[in-house]
């Protein structure tokens, strides 16, 4: 099959390319960008994308997806189809499964169960530690080589300094990327909200933003030890983005995401107890979400995550502080960064390189480009298309969103995954 | 950032009255003025005993305690009983990992008994709430203590004692002593002393028991016992707990005391007729002195004796709006049909 999609605005951030041009598909590969069909090309279907945008499809470095276990709503099937609602194909997902994500086993599982739906291109991320509990190391070699594209603790970061060194330095040779979410678990204190003016009102436990910057600080230290190439995920404080950028300044292997809600919500979300609000790390001040936002725009902030965590009706319906912590973030994403761009004055380029070219770098994988010979994933955006957030018509089984009745401008109208239709919006006509 | 509402105040009905009684937070100083003024007619004034009134006869409360507790609920119940309602009382040992489903099955399933009333404490911020949120429309909920969120029924026995020494709480300099981050009970106060404007709120106590920002509270903090209780009119000491020494807030009961205990001394600091408060259970020797607690300007148990009065008024006003909004509801109703029936006419 061979397609051809033209007049649209093709933005693609890793090639530096924004311009009204033709997509030219073949064999579920991209086969070129130009006015020009490449040599030898006749398309069997056209599609006209005049006016529309046409983006890589989204790289996702945290989504949840269900699987194994019944902790988390949804499956692989149903969240890999709410990816692509939301413009993204290829998707990290983080070892807190049941059981973890620390064998081969549960890794070839996430990969079939993920071949099966063929929907979207899911990467597992291998736990650091057996069980994610911070003592054992994983077979870290084993879950290379059965697909791991990273390392991580998920939300169970390692308490004990000395273990952590050992799993760092024992990972540096093994060429991997160790994601690490930073949270001194003591300091945090059975928290669930940022220590401020909100949580002195409301009277809920609190987490200082000491816990995660004293654990930055740390970790930091560590990684420059052992010059290991590290990943910082979901920072929440502005005093972080700082700590990351002196440490790129010299010259420290690192990078670093914030997820997306952290750049829209604040404590003042969690006035009302709505348990829709609880997210780990906790939203945090006005100021903070400023930094974070100003983060992103100067480079320091590499990556905007959705943290998809998709949650059963009945764990967040619960006394906040009993609530599971968690957004169903999948397909509000994109969303979300758009508004970014439209109502804060965010570039598009950066904006669309922190989801696609940037998470890809990350992980040294050759998604999230529209690079010549690379797999056929992108969406069919249209800029103008407005649209108000309805919890129950999301595609996640998850309907866990702070975000409804939002308003948002720019619709996904298709989603093509090597090359395959996977998604097109249900308000398009047939 | 966009504009977002915050939730309406789901404690107050149609009319702006009390349907459930969860925080003092948004409320008005007329609510207050009520509760207490109500609170007063239960009390005969020479003798401080409390009637038995049938106010509430055929309703049924049901006292919901998550958490443990004896004189909270000891005194919910006895204001329960003269206001002649029928009640029952459970003592729900619940886990943090127990699915929400059976936690609201249980509210339902206790609904269905026909229940008027709740009166819960839990050990969550924001339980009462939560649980005003998914009861029936006919259902109230009366907040006995969430987490470190609120007690909004101990803080209005307070203001109830400090109106009756001191009258008029506006022209008033209050000190709050001791454990401020971790109280229910004195985020209440502070903010009904707040809606009563009270002309002065200071907490006093070490810096890791104080909140971080007291702006949030509108009080003046000091960490110095005597500069903090010079001169104020009222002196409300709050009980500290033992779990406050084991995670090293503060090093001992005896360093606590010596820097902040409320000893005759001290007293005499501030203005000689002030009044001396306790929310109870007291820990002689470590908050307050023996001679202090028993002397004079003690008022710790005439507080435990209005804690019922205050309760009986709290529910009988809560009943008696529901019944003037049924009322308002079945003249708006007749006053349609009127309406339909005139235009007919005409």
């Amino acid at each position: 099959m061979r397609l051809a999609i033209s007049n649209g605005r093709v933005i693609d951030p890793a090639q530096n390319i924004d311009q009204i041009s033709n997509l030219y598909l073949s064999r579920g590969k991209i086969a070129g960008i130009g006015e020009q069909s490449p040599e030898g090309f006749s398309a069997d279907k056209e599609i006209d994308a005049t006016g529309k945008w046409i983006l890589p499809g989204l790289v996702d470095l945290q989504a949840r997806l269900g699987e194994p276990g019944s902790h988390y709503a949804g499956s692989i099937a149903s969240e890999t189809k709410a990816a692509v609602a939301g413009g993204i194909t290829s998707i990290c997902c983080p070892p807190d499964t049941a059981p973890v994500n620390d064998s081969q086993a549960v890794t070839e599982l996430l990969q079939r169960r993920a071949r099966q739906a063929a929907t979207a291109f899911v990467m597992p991320i291998g736990a650091l530690t057996q069980a994610l509990k911070g003592e054992r190391l994983s077979s870290i070699y084993a879950l290379k080589q059965a697909g791991c594209v990273a390392l991580s603790q998920a939300n169970q970061p390692i308490q004990n300094a000395l273990t952590l060194k050992n799993a760092l330095e024992y990972t540096a040779s093994h060429d991997i990327v160790v994601m690490l979410r930073c949270e001194d678990s003591q300091l945090k204190n059975q928290g669930v909200a940022h220590s401020g003016m909100v949580s002195t009102r409301m009277g809920l436990p609190e987490i200082p933003p000491s816990a995660e910057t004293s654990a930055l600080a740390r970790d930091l230290i560590l990684v420059e030890e052992t010059g290991i190439r590290a990943h910082f995920s979901q920072l929440s404080c502005a005093r972080s983005v700082e700590m990351i950028a002196d440490a790129k300044k010299r010259g420290l292997p690192i990078t670093c995401d914030v997820a997306i809600h952290q750049l829209h919500l604040t404590e003042m979300d969690v006035l009302g107890f709505n348990s829709l609000f609880h997210v780990t790390p906790p939203l945090r001040s006005m100021q903070d979400r400023e930094a974070l936002l100003n983060g992103l725009k100067t480079g320091v902030i590499d990556a905007i995550v959705s943290d998809h965590t998709p949650i059963h009706k009945d764990d967040k319906l619960l006394p906040f502080g009993e609530s599971l912590p968690g957004i169903s973030g999948l397909e509000t994403l994109l969303p979300l960064l758009l508004k970014l761009v439209n109502d804060y004055g965010l570039d598009l380029m950066t904006a669309i390189r922190s989801v696609t070219h940037n998470p890809a770098s990350i992980l040294g994988i050759h998604t999230g480009s529209l690079n010549q010979n690379q797999s056929a994933d992108f969406c069919i955006l249209d800029p103008n298309g407005y649209w108000t957030l309805d919890p129950e018509k999301m595609v996640s089984e998850g309907k866990n969103t702070p975000f409804k009745g939002w308003e948002f401008i720019g619709t996904i109208e298709q989603t093509f995954f090597q090359g395959r239709p996977v998604y097109r919006n249900p308000t398009l006509p047939k | 950032m966009i504009a977002r509402l915050s939730s309406p105040n789901i404690q107050l009905n149609e009319l702006g009255k009390l349907h459930h009684f969860l925080t003092l937070e948004g409320l008005k100083q007329h609510h207050l003025i009520e509760i207490l003024d109500t609170t007063k007619s239960f009390i005969n004034p020479n003798t401080n005993e409390i009637k038995k009134v049938p106010l509430l006869r055929g309703k049924s409360i049901m006292n919901l305690f998550f958490e443990p507790s004896t004189r909270t609920r000891t005194t919910f119940e006895i204001a329960e009983k003269r206001l002649s309602a029928d009640i029952s009382s459970l003592d729900i040992q619940t886990s943090a990992t127990k699915k929400g489903e059976s936690l609201l099955d249980t509210l339902w399933n206790l609904q269905a008994m026909q229940a008027d009333m709740f009166v819960i404490r839990h050990a969550q911020s924001g339980a009462a709430q939560f649980f005003a949120q998914h009861v029936a429309p006919h259902v109230h909920v009366l907040n006995a203590g969430d987490g470190q969120h609120a007690h909004p029924t101990q803080a209005m026995l307070d203001m109830f004692t400090i109106r009756k020494h001191k009258g008029d709480i506006f022209d008033l300099k209050i000190a709050i002593v001791g454990d401020v981050l971790h109280s229910r009970v004195v985020r209440s106060q502070i903010q009904a002393l707040s809606i009563l404007e009270a002309r002065e709120i200071r907490v006093v106590g070490p810096k890791t028991l104080m909140p971080e920002n007291p702006e949030a509270l509108g009080v003046h903090i000091y960490h110095d016992m005597e500069e903090g209780i010079a001169g104020v009119d009222v002196i409300i000491m709050v009980r500290l707990q033992n779990e406050r020494m084991t995670s090293a807030l503060i090093p001992s009961e005896k360093e606590f005391f010596k820097l902040y205990g409320l000893t005759e001394e001290r007293l005499a600091l501030a203005k000689p007729d002030a009044i001396v408060m306790h929310p109870g259970p007291i820990n002689r020797g470590v908050e307050i002195e023996s001679m202090v607690a028993d002397g004079s300007q003690s008022v710790i148990l005439e507080q435990v004796t209005y804690g019922i009065a205050v309760r009986m008024a709290v529910m009988s006003i809560i009943m008696s709006n529901a019944a003037q909004l049924s009322q308002y509801k079945a003249e708006q109703v007749a006053q349609t049909e009127q309406d339909r029936l005139q235009e007919e006419n005409a």
